[in-house]
């Protein structure tokens, strides 16, 4: 039985081409960016070339781009970073209940470090209300963090109209994208942005990557003291096999997207309508229209979820839950938690995440074997 | 889940257990050689963390990750908080305020292990659960037969021992037939990464902690008088749960002559009563009724028979008299008075090397007293 993922908002394969460009970044071009000879020179050009493609791609400055080792280092770096800078111009922040953890425990420990945190919930559908974010402001805000998607339920924030909002606001606007990075066009103008978080190995590039794109005029406290690399934001001898990796992988991506956003449409739709039709008992979670297309989150009733993701496993199928505890057994999610308050729902709830390598075969498969694991476990 | 006894090695999925330890790692490293489709399970039963904020269990389960990668199996979490809490720890809670000293490992394997784990060994198309116990299951006659581990030092049928027909009959033990010292070499020689992890000790969801802090954390302690049996005070106690009949430890009574042990508690004074000497004859009782009675086998037992028992894991076998009396009391009567048998734990019957089943220890008879009190 061939193994099938659909997990690829966890993490995805890395695209063959991307391998192929960041090879010679490790055998051949392996000088440290910072020397002044020529093997230093030819690794400089490399990042530069990388951090030209990321600003083009966030529709933001060249200078404006930071390198970090993923997207938690780089939503630690733009919320406390910019949190703990700009302390002299307020105390209050403000987030969602339903970020990941990268921004919510970031947000955590600024408020156990004296900062006032508004935590936003969200309607049923997983959406955050652009008229909350304009209660909860108040003239000591200095910053608002709002994801674009949902890792978990696929949720589409309203980040243009938010951003549109705060820019009359001393509140920057911070949102992490990682996971809609590769499939919705990004540019920090439009959204109305002043940080932005992606990650390389959720758009087919390798891991220990990621990137917080922030305006060259916000003050930042770096995260890690040492080299003046990235302009003294992010210090440490620049990751180039991978920074060339995610370059290549976002150049596939800027030819692909369409596409890809077309197939992982249909894939949802084969898959969710292939569930409904079938004799399980089902609830969809999340929104059914601002909704990113590779994420279908549902929850089965009655299915006890470690039970459910057990067997598909063992039927070869890869798909996820919530997160896992350094135990290995499965924690309640907070975000299903935030949005329903029954929580045999958010207990029995499976994400699929489709990706690169998918196709409708592979989907078809996967409602066979999932439907025929929960019509067992449903009984 | 039929127990198919045809079906090859590579087609009989087996669902171990694993708790982190060195007797499960080497259960499952005895099946995968045996060439059984091996899934490894770790339970979580309880939720506790460490100084740093680390779930206590994260250890265990990360030393079952070490494992199964090193024997090629799957390895899965499984989450038994809620069931843990309800059926073993407000059972041992109650036990306690009811004045006797539970057996939560009994409770584990009838409520937990071999139910709730059982069932979800089941729901992913297992057809036999294994667990690192030292028991053995025997098929030969028609029905499952327990049978002690050859172990003797180690055998665990006594926590076994209220299980019934259908929890066993699709469990394997596969140290069964293995003396500890054997399975450590095994663990050595596989280079299990827990060849050497010390075994566990104590209650589980205790751990290392001390007893008596985590006791005061759910019960309430109400310290009162340490008396002798004529009545002369001999100081305070710190409260009646903290304290295990012919216990020596912890008492705090000096002086000259024999050491002290706890003989009695009496519930409703509050009085802990104790006695000099490790013999002391109040510590004997030369009978005990016990509850809840289960017989591992379908056919039950006889109205009144002869067999030995323990009163104590790790306890030689002493021979007793049985007899059953109503909704599941069983009147147990000792060929030799036996030293500080204790309301709570559990007795368990055998029959030669089968286990019969067991209950739980009600009233002790003693000499001559019906009670102390």
């Amino acid at each position: 039985m061939k193994n099938i993922y659909v997990d690829h908002a966890a993490t995805t394969p890395v695209h063959p081409e991307v391998i192929e460009a960041m090879i010679p970044y490790m055998n051949e071009v392996y000088g440290n960016p910072s020397s002044i000879h020529t093997f230093g020179r030819k690794a400089r050009r490399g990042l530069d070339e990388a951090r030209e493609v990321l600003a083009r791609a966030l529709g933001c400055q060249y200078e404006e781009i930071t390198f970090t080792s993923g997207g938690t280092e780089a939503d630690n770096l733009a919320v406390i970073g910019y949190a703990m800078a700009n302390r002299e111009n307020g105390n209050h922040l403000i987030t969602t209940q339903v970020e990941h953890h990268g921004v919510l425990h970031a947000f955590e420990f600024l408020e156990k470090n004296g900062f006032d945190v508004t935590y936003l919930p969200v309607n049923a559908d997983g959406i955050v209300s652009v008229k909350d974010v304009e209660n909860a402001l108040t003239e000591n805000t200095i910053l608002v963090s709002i994801m674009y998607a949902n890792n978990e339920t696929g949720a589409v924030q309203p980040i243009q109209e938010i951003g549109a909002f705060l820019s009359e606001h001393q509140a920057v606007f911070h949102s992490d994208a990682v996971q809609a990075f590769g499939i919705e066009r990004l540019d920090m103008n439009e959204l109305n942005v002043d940080m932005l978080t992606v990650s390389s190995h959720k758009i087919n590039g390798p891991k220990g990557v990621g990137v917080l794109a922030a305006k060259k005029e916000l003050t930042i406290q770096p995260n890690l003291y040492g080299g003046e690399q990235e302009r003294k934001r992010r210090a440490g001898t620049e990751n180039i096999p991978g920074i060339i990796g995610l370059k290549k992988a976002v150049e596939l991506m800027e030819t692909t997207r369409n596409e890809k956003r077309a197939l992982y449409k249909s894939l949802r739709e084969t898959l969710l309508s292939r569930l409904q039709e079938a004799d399980v008992n089902m609830l969809v979670n999340g929104s059914h229209e601002q909704v990113m297309p590779h994420i279908l989150n549902v929850s089965f009733p009655g299915v006890n979820v470690e039970s459910l993701l057990t067997n598909l496993d063992l039927d070869g199928v890869a798909a996820s839950s919530g997160s896992a505890c350094t135990a290995g057994s499965i924690e309640p999610s907070h975000v299903l938690a935030a949005m329903f308050e029954d929580s045999n729902r958010s207990q029995s709830a499976l994400r699929f995440s489709f990706g690169y390598g998918n196709d409708l075969e592979q989907i078809e498969e996967v409602a066979k074997r999932t439907i025929k694991i929960v019509q067992r476990l449903q009984t | 889940m039929a127990t198919d006894t045809q079906k090859a090695p590579e087609d009989t999925r087996v669902v171990v257990g694993m708790s982190g330890g060195v007797d499960s790692s080497v259960s499952a490293y005895l099946l995968k050689e045996q060439g059984y489709d091996v899934v490894g399970i770790f339970m979580k039963n309880w939720d506790d963390t460490d100084e740093n904020g680390v779930c206590t269990a994260t250890q265990d389960y990360e030393d079952v990750i070490r494992v199964c990668n090193q024997l090629d199996i799957p390895y899965f979490a499984v989450n038994f908080e809620e069931q843990y809490w309800n059926k073993v720890f407000q059972y041992f809670l109650d036990e306690y305020k009811a004045g006797r000293t539970p057996n939560p490992d009994v409770m584990c394997n009838k409520e937990i292990k071999f139910k709730a784990f059982l069932d979800h060994a089941m729901s992913l198309g297992a057809d036999y659960l294994a667990t690192g116990h030292y028991a053995r299951v025997d098929h030969s006659n028609g029905e499952v037969q327990m049978l002690r581990g050859v172990d003797r030092n180690k055998d665990q049928t006594y926590f076994l021992n209220a299980l019934s027909q259908e929890q066993i009959k699709n469990v394997m033990f596969p140290l069964g037939e293995l003396p500890k010292p054997e399975v450590r070499e095994i663990a050595k020689k596989a280079e299990l990464a827990t060849a050497n992890k010390k075994d566990s000790t104590g209650i589980c969801f205790i751990g290392e902690r001390n007893f008596k802090e985590f006791l005061s954390e759910f019960l309430p302690a109400q310290p009162g008088e340490m008396k002798t049996l004529d009545g002369e005070v001999k100081g305070k106690h710190d409260g009646l749960m903290y304290y295990t009949l012919g216990q020596r430890q912890g008492l705090g009574i000096g002086g000259a002559g024999e050491p002290w042990f706890v003989i009695d508690k009496d519930l409703k004074e509050n009085v802990l009563y104790v006695g000099q000497g490790y013999h002391h004859p109040a510590l004997y009782s030369e009978g005990l009724t016990a509850e809840g009675v289960n017989w591992l086998s379908d056919k039950g037992a006889p109205d009144a028979f002869r067999c030995t028992a323990k009163f104590r894991y790790r306890q030689e076998d002493q021979s007793v008299y049985v007899e059953q009396g109503e909704d599941g009391q069983v009147h147990v009567t000792f060929d030799e008075p036996q030293r500080a048998v204790t309301p709570g734990q559990a007795v368990v019957f055998y029959d030669g090397e089968v286990c019969l089943g067991g209950a739980t220890i009600d009233q002790v008879h003693k000499k001559e007293r019906e009670q102390v009190r």
